[in-house]
């Protein structure tokens, strides 16, 4: 064995600015955000369209989904000319907007532009393949029976929200809500939400913003239509008012996956940077509160974690974990024991400290792709920040501090309004639970239905 | 586009590659030890993946859990895997926190023994076991990546054992064979480590030279027994397996010519015209026009030794039984042998994976982690520059002859998922 050089001190951190993009706008209102990155010879494209499910109309929830999923339908082998562009063509709808990404060779923006120009403006939506994408829909459903993570989630939102919030049901629509869309309502919603006044186009990589406006303006420009109806009111977010227990049956389980959660806040809340930080310091982290508890001192785990689901209105707050079934109680007890103590004292200066400094030093690593980069652009259009939003996040980040971390623990984490969701063999686990005194506690069957 | 490299070993046998990018002010380490499951000894399933937790437990002058700690409040990333022969370790940080990673990659390769405890190894026992429950046992489908090498290669074979482990080999793990393993297979000379990104080179050399250069060279590590195999099954291998899933699922396994080799690439560009995204074969005939399916994809397992294997995995639409799921499929890969591929399926297939890529490299962890795995696979970091260009040589008639020659009944070895009697509730027949 050989001595230690020493532990080394750091040097001083090298300048970094998010990158400088422009916005322009085509003749028929379709915005345009560029970014000129030159890094490797690639181009990133994502299409961010307010139509998102969000907007489903009640009984149809899917909708929003379906529409995006059926537009790179029918036009004669789009998908196969995309693919010999190098490109997948991506299309999906979450709960706030429809987005289309794809990544080709810069040599190839052009092409790959005019390709997204066809299927925006003049989708063919064949019966065949929207009742085709409808059953592809429903086995997904099918097969979240048997998938105890996907399945969490969604009893979550269930048990979270009241039933006749959107966020109650499946993003991606239920059996029920899948099997009565017809080919009209994809129609329909296509003609009332896909407008130019509604579209922005985001290009980022080893481009010139010159060239962009024009190839955009040639797919896109001649696209007129009326600017489409106002922007997405946010969805009602009804929360139960009461802390319940729900058991999802999965027989013979060797673990539980659990869900502890409540509804959260908008992205727009004034408390982002504070939730933010505290989320770290609790579950955020792999250095966090719940990880260190659950995995690293009782090995109950592979992980634990917690997060805020930022969607434009009050998505949900959820811890998660998968523990063996026969310390699922004990499991359970430290994350409640967790959250209080949150909520009690404030934290240390070194817990801080290992937050803010970890997402002050990580914001140049999580922009490193010209896909990042255009991700976090689309969330500048989606979630209304302002310009400077990526310069300020970092000074942002380093004034929160301790006290502000307290409050919003105490204003946004409610222990006793939080829906505990188990999927998981009630047999092994149901007494161990009850006897916690979490509240009432009632099992079901892997559709929901009550047992 | 071409990706600027820099060489050289110590005396102690460690390979080090540089890679500088300026673009932003990152860098990326990365360090594979040519050690994995294939290593292990009969008894021991799941060892070498258990070890993988236990060098993020501390080292002599690190705390346990200190090395997330530090890498995170220093505003990096970081993380470990491990695989059938190679296990890596890697960190992204800022450009100015470099000098850091390097310490601490060095302090474990150098130092690790003396932090290494009994209560440690209990708990990252029950931790690894947990994640075999999460990622194989609770899991529809979730046995596949241990059913596939154990059909595919012979018991007596390295690759043949399950990587995760089995829970009675992960209970039987002592702190013996920690020291064991660590001073057989964690040795500079048993290692590649490269950087990536944004740091002056002399200052990275006389880095390396100072936390590196003074670790020990190993004693030699058991050699491997010959990993090579026929490519035809003496009796193509068959399991069917009754699982907790709602529909059934078919996989059908190929041994393949081994990664970078002269016949890796049509072979990979032949996984890809069969089910490479939504333009493949299997996926336009299985799941749009047939509407058996309701996913089909094929890929290559990306081995470097032996055999690798192609993979063809597709997953029926609730209603379709897994006997015409299987009859479908196999009609699929036998038309394949028969026409071959066509110059636009090719085309397609081959800018699909020089798009993506190119696409990866954007990321200097990633850049980091091909360069290390060419020096550890090939020999040769600087294959990263051809990479893309072997498969743009690859042409139609090398597709058809891989997949006349290596697609047949006899090199076929199939794994079908059965919906479970009893769940077959809400199926819509």
């Amino acid at each position: 064995m050989t001595a230690a050089p020493p532990r080394p001190t750091p040097a001083s951190p090298r300048p970094y600015r998010f990158p400088a993009f422009e916005r322009r706008e085509l003749s028929n209102g379709v915005r345009l955000v560029i970014a000129p990155v030159t890094k490797l010879p690639v181009v990133s494209i994502v299409a961010v369209i307010d139509a998102g499910a969000a907007l489903d109309p009640a009984g149809s929830e899917g909708l929003a989904l379906l529409t995006a999923r059926a537009l790179v339908e029918g036009a004669a082998g789009l998908t196969e000319r995309a693919e010999r562009l190098g490109t997948e063509l991506d299309v999906d709808a979450d709960w706030d907007t429809a987005l289309l990404n794809l990544t080709v060779l810069s040599e190839r923006t052009d092409e790959a532009l005019g390709l997204l120009g066809e299927i925006l403006t003049g989708p063919k939506f064949p019966e065949r393949e929207i009742e085709r994408l409808k059953g592809e829909r429903l086995a997904e459903i099918l097969q979240l029976r048997a998938e105890p993570r996907g399945l969490a989630d969604e009893m979550l939102g269930r048990f979270v929200y009241a039933s006749d919030a959107r966020y109650s049901h499946p993003e991606g629509g239920s059996e029920v809500s899948i099997s009565r869309i017809s080919r009209n309502d994809v129609l329909e919603f296509y003609e009332a939400r896909y407008a130019p006044g509604r579209v922005t186009l985001i290009v980022v990589g080893d481009v010139a913003a010159g060239d962009v406006e024009t190839m955009a303006e040639a797919a896109l420009g001649g696209w007129s239509k009326g600017s489409g109806a106002p922007k997405a009111p946010a969805p009602d977010t009804v929360a139960r008012q009461t802390r319940a227990v729900h058991i999802v049956t999965k027989a013979d389980a060797p673990q539980s996956e659990l869900r502890v959660g409540q509804v959260g806040v908008p992205r727009s809340h004034p408390d982002y940077f504070a939730i933010t930080i505290m989320n770290a310091v609790l579950g955020g982290l792999f250095s966090s509160r719940i990880n260190l508890n659950l995995r690293e001192k009782h090995g109950y785990t592979y992980g634990a974690n917690s997060s805020f689901d930022w969607r434009r209105a009050a998505g949900p707050f959820s811890v998660s974990s998968a523990v063996q079934s026969d310390v699922t109680d004990k499991a359970l007890a430290e994350v409640f024991r967790e959250i209080m103590r949150i909520r009690t004292e404030p934290v240390s200066d070194d817990e801080r400290s290992l937050a803010t400094s970890y997402l002050d030093g990580v914001f140049p690593i999580k922009y490193e792709t010209a896909s990042q980069i255009a991700t976090a652009l689309a969330n500048l259009v989606i979630y209304d920040y302002p310009a400077d939003f990526y310069d300020q996040y970092r000074p942002r980040v380093r004034a929160v501090t301790a006290a502000e971390i307290l409050r919003a623990a105490q204003q946004h984490l409610d222990p006793s309004r939080m829906q505990v969701v188990v999927v998981g063999e009630p047999d092994a686990i149901a007494g161990p639970i009850e006897r916690l005194g979490l509240g009432p506690v009632a099992t079901y069957d892997d559709t929901g239905r009550p047992l | 586009m071409r990706i600027p490299i820099e060489t050289f070993t110590l005396d102690n046998g460690l390979r080090v590659t540089l890679s500088e990018d300026h673009t932003a002010p990152i860098v990326a380490v990365n360090l594979w030890y040519h050690v994995g499951s294939a290593n292990e000894r009969a008894g021991r399933t799941g060892f070498a993946h258990l070890f993988e937790h236990m060098l993020f437990q501390g080292s002599e002058n690190v705390g346990s859990n200190e090395h997330f700690e530090l890498i995170q409040r220093a505003g990096g990333t970081l993380n470990g895997s491990t695989w059938l022969d190679r296990t890596n370790y890697y960190e992204t940080v800022p450009s100015h926190q470099f000098a850091l990673a390097l310490w601490l990659e060095a302090d474990r390769m150098g130092r690790l023994l003396p932090a290494m405890t009994q209560q440690k190894l209990d708990t990252q026992r029950d931790v690894v076991k947990n994640e075999r429950r999460w990622s194989v046992d609770n899991q529809p489908y979730g046995t596949w990546w241990e059913r596939i090498p154990a059909l595919a290669f012979p018991p007596t074979h390295p690759f043949h054992h399950s990587l995760i482990g089995s829970m009675e080999d992960l209970t039987a793990a002592s702190l013996d064979d920690v020291r064991a393993f660590f001073s057989t297979y964690y040795t500079p000379d048993n290692a590649v480590l490269t950087i990536a990104g944004d740091f002056d080179p002399a200052e990275a050399k006389s880095l390396v030279e100072r936390y590196f250069g003074p670790i020990k060279r190993g004693r030699g590590k058991p050699p491997l027994p010959d990993l090579s195999l026929p490519a035809r099954f003496d009796s193509p291998p068959r399991e069917v397996v009754p699982d907790d899933v709602r529909v059934p699922r078919v996989y059908i396994t190929f041994r393949s010519p081994t990664y970078g080799s002269d016949g890796y690439y049509a072979a990979s560009v032949a996984a890809a015209v069969l089910g490479l995204k939504k333009g493949s074969r299997l996926h336009r005939s299985l799941v749009r026009d047939q509407q058996l399916a309701s996913e089909a994809s094929a890929f290559t397992f990306d081995l470097a030794k032996g055999a690798d294997l192609l993979i063809v995995d597709v997953t029926a639409r609730p209603g379709i039984s897994a006997d015409n799921l299987e009859r479908a499929v196999v009609a699929e890969i036998d038309r394949f042998m028969l026409e071959g591929a066509s110059e636009a399926e090719v085309e397609r297939a081959v800018a699909l994976i020089e798009t993506e890529f190119v696409s990866s490299l954007q990321s200097a962890g990633d850049r980091a982690d091909k360069l290390s795995m060419f020096a550890t696979y090939l020999g040769d970091p600087s294959r990263i520059n051809t990479h893309v260009d072997r498969f743009r040589a690859v042409t139609a008639s090398e597709v058809a002859r891989f997949a006349r020659e290596r697609l047949g009944p006899a090199h076929r070895a199939t794994l079908v998922y059965q919906v479970k009697v009893g769940d077959l509730v809400g199926v819509d027949a």
